[in-house]
């Protein structure tokens, strides 16, 4: 395994931002370390990085206890939300620097720098300082940095967070390929499911400093193990004391078995999506997720009686 | 329109009747009995003297607030310590009370009567009026200025480009030369003038802890003082131009760095 967590602890005063937890990350492994703000999920990622010391527990990266060895020997990669760009620097001499602190020979790194300039795509801007570049850039920028020293383990603390929707999503697929190429094991940081559930292999959904379920995007999807992560994941209802996917309701023009009164309130097209907000009986309110040719077959208006019945729904105990 | 106009023509005019006028008129009446006569005071051994005790006066404390406001500035944003508060507070001290307390109250612990003034009198060592005690007041008024222009730099960038140098191996040290210094280098250079300026002009603490020996510890400031109570005008004038000059060269070599920069 590249990396252990062994029951690790972060408080600050009264508030404990990482609880206990353990955790195992696979070599060459592309995870996702997804929840709300506050739940601990950067936390835990600076003190894989040495950037924070746990207050209890163990830190090991292949093999060695590294809980309190220094940042900067940890052979990891960092790349920052807000980027860290050294800004009175080139870009080159940023991708150089953990390569010249190591004192590498001069060519070796003008080879290596040239190369992982092509790779982020910014071959053309190395003479460039970080405040001519635009955000995205500036990450790969940073990602590149990150990359240059060869490190074990590349961990990313909100990557794309700052960056507008269109630059994300393109930066999203350049990772994912990346890593594919790559195959140096992966950490990320996010809060938004989506990111997460579209880059990662391995999501690990984290609450209140705890992990609530660590598994494959389909896996939290559709079989999630708790309530928060049925609500975090994907979009629901709550019709009493179970939770509906919004595509699991089947809207009837009849009353039969199992179904239940509902008035259409609204009807939402969002492309090849129709998102249909009905009211039931009791003040409860639900939205159902069908295709165009579905509502075309229905004929759905607002104002309309229908009766619903959820397909298949989910109660959790406790 | 007009109001604009009118904000400029009054913010230039203040400063033409307080600033420029005065300093333009230092220098005409400079000139007035002519150019020997300037050359004349300004070569005299006690001019020179003056002069080369002021540089002196200059090259110790600047250098020595501009480490001690440095570090001083790092461990106030970046540290937390016992007695943070009573540094920083300690700090602005140094701008609060007035020169001539100062020099007072170096007098109360260097001189043969004060705390260790005895004490170090019986070692060979003079602090009042000897070169110093001038130094020990010069590092006193001019304390603040460098830790006061880098500390809010300092919170400007923040720690992310520390953390990213090392997680990209760089030590503590190396951190420090190669992010840390080069990001804060407008505003310790920016200190730097201001202390080296501040330095320059100091007469109140000196004018105690000195005594005013000609040729012996006299700097620029004091020797204007000096000549103007001896009714030598030109030799006041004089003085005061070559301070003026030391001034406009300090800010200059400033500019000039800030030009190469960009």
């Amino acid at each position: 395994m590249a990396i252990d967590v062994h029951g690790v602890t972060k408080r600050y005063g009264d508030f404990t931002a990482v609880d206990e937890l353990s955790l195992t990350v696979p070599d060459g492994s592309l995870t996702a370390l997804l929840g709300p703000s506050g739940s601990g999920k950067s936390t835990l990622l600076r003190m894989i990085a040495g950037l924070e010391l746990p207050d209890a527990g163990r830190v090991v990266i292949h093999g060695e206890d590294r809980t309190l060895t220094p940042a900067r020997a940890r052979d990891v990669g960092f790349v920052f939300q807000h980027y860290a760009a050294f800004k009175h620097m080139t870009v080159r001499d940023n991708v150089a620097f953990g390569l010249s602190i190591r004192k590498r020979p001069k060519a070796e790194i003008r080879a290596r720098v040239d190369e992982l300039l092509e790779l982020v795509h910014l071959g053309a801007f190395g003479d460039r300082y970080p405040s001519q570049l635009s955000g995205g850039q500036r990450q790969r920028m940073a990602l590149a940095r990150a990359l240059a020293a060869q490190p074990k383990v590349l961990l990313l603390d909100e990557p794309f967070g700052a960056l507008d929707a269109r630059v994300r999503k393109e930066l999203r697929a350049w990772l994912r390929r990346l890593h594919d190429e790559m195959h140096v094991t992966t950490i990320f940081v996010t809060h938004d499911q989506e990111e997460a559930m579209e880059v990662a292999e391995q999501i690990v959904l984290m609450d209140d400093g705890r992990i609530q379920q660590v598994g494959g995007p389909r896996d939290l999807y559709e079989n999630p193990a708790n309530r928060f992560v049925m609500t975090f994941i994907g979009p629901v209802n709550q019709l009493g004391d179970s939770y509906i996917r919004p595509h699991d309701i089947d809207i009837l023009e009849d009353a039969s078995d199992g179904a239940t009164e509902a008035m259409v309130e609204h009807v939402v097209y969002l492309g090849f999506e129709v998102r249909v907000e009905l009211s039931l009986g009791d003040g409860e309110r639900a939205f159902v997720q069908l295709t165009r040719s579905e509502l075309d077959e229905l004929e759905l208006e607002r104002g309309q009686l229908v009766y619903v019945r959820p397909r298949r729904s989910t109660v959790f105990s406790g | 329109m007009i109001a604009r106009y009118a904000l400029r023509v009054g913010a230039l005019g203040y400063l033409a009747v307080l600033l420029a006028l005065p300093v333009a008129l230092v220098f005409f009446r400079t000139f007035s009995d002519g150019l020997d006569a300037v050359w004349t005071s300004i070569t005299t051994p006690e001019a020179l003297h003056a002069f080369w005790l002021t540089i002196v006066m200059v090259a110790i404390a600047v250098p020595a607030n501009t480490v001690f406001g440095v570090v001083c500035a790092l461990a106030l944003v970046r540290r937390r310590f016992w007695g943070k508060s009573v540094l920083n507070l300690s700090i602005d001290l140094a701008f609060a009370v007035s020169p001539v307390v100062v020099g007072l109250s170096l007098i109360l612990i260097y001189s043969r009567t004060g705390w260790i003034g005895g004490w170090l009198a019986e070692q060979g060592v003079r602090i009042i009026f000897a070169p110093a005690g001038m130094a020990i007041a010069c590092v006193f008024v001019s304390l603040p200025f460098v830790v006061r222009e880098v500390v809010p730099v300092l919170r400007e960038i923040g720690t992310d480009q520390e953390q990213a140098a090392s997680t990209l191996g760089a030590s503590p040290w190396q951190t420090f030369w190669r992010i840390t210094l080069p990001a804060i280098r407008w505003g310790v250079g920016y200190g730097v003038v201001l202390s080296t300026a501040r330095v320059l002009g100091e007469f109140g603490a000196i004018s105690v802890v000195s005594g005013k020996l000609s040729g012996r510890t006299e700097t620029l400031t004091l020797r204007v003082e000096d000549r103007f109570q001896s009714f030598d005008l030109t030799g006041a004038y004089a003085a005061s131009m070559v301070l003026a000059l030391l001034a406009l060269a300090t800010l200059l070599v400033m500019n000039l760095l800030k030009r190469k920069e960009a």
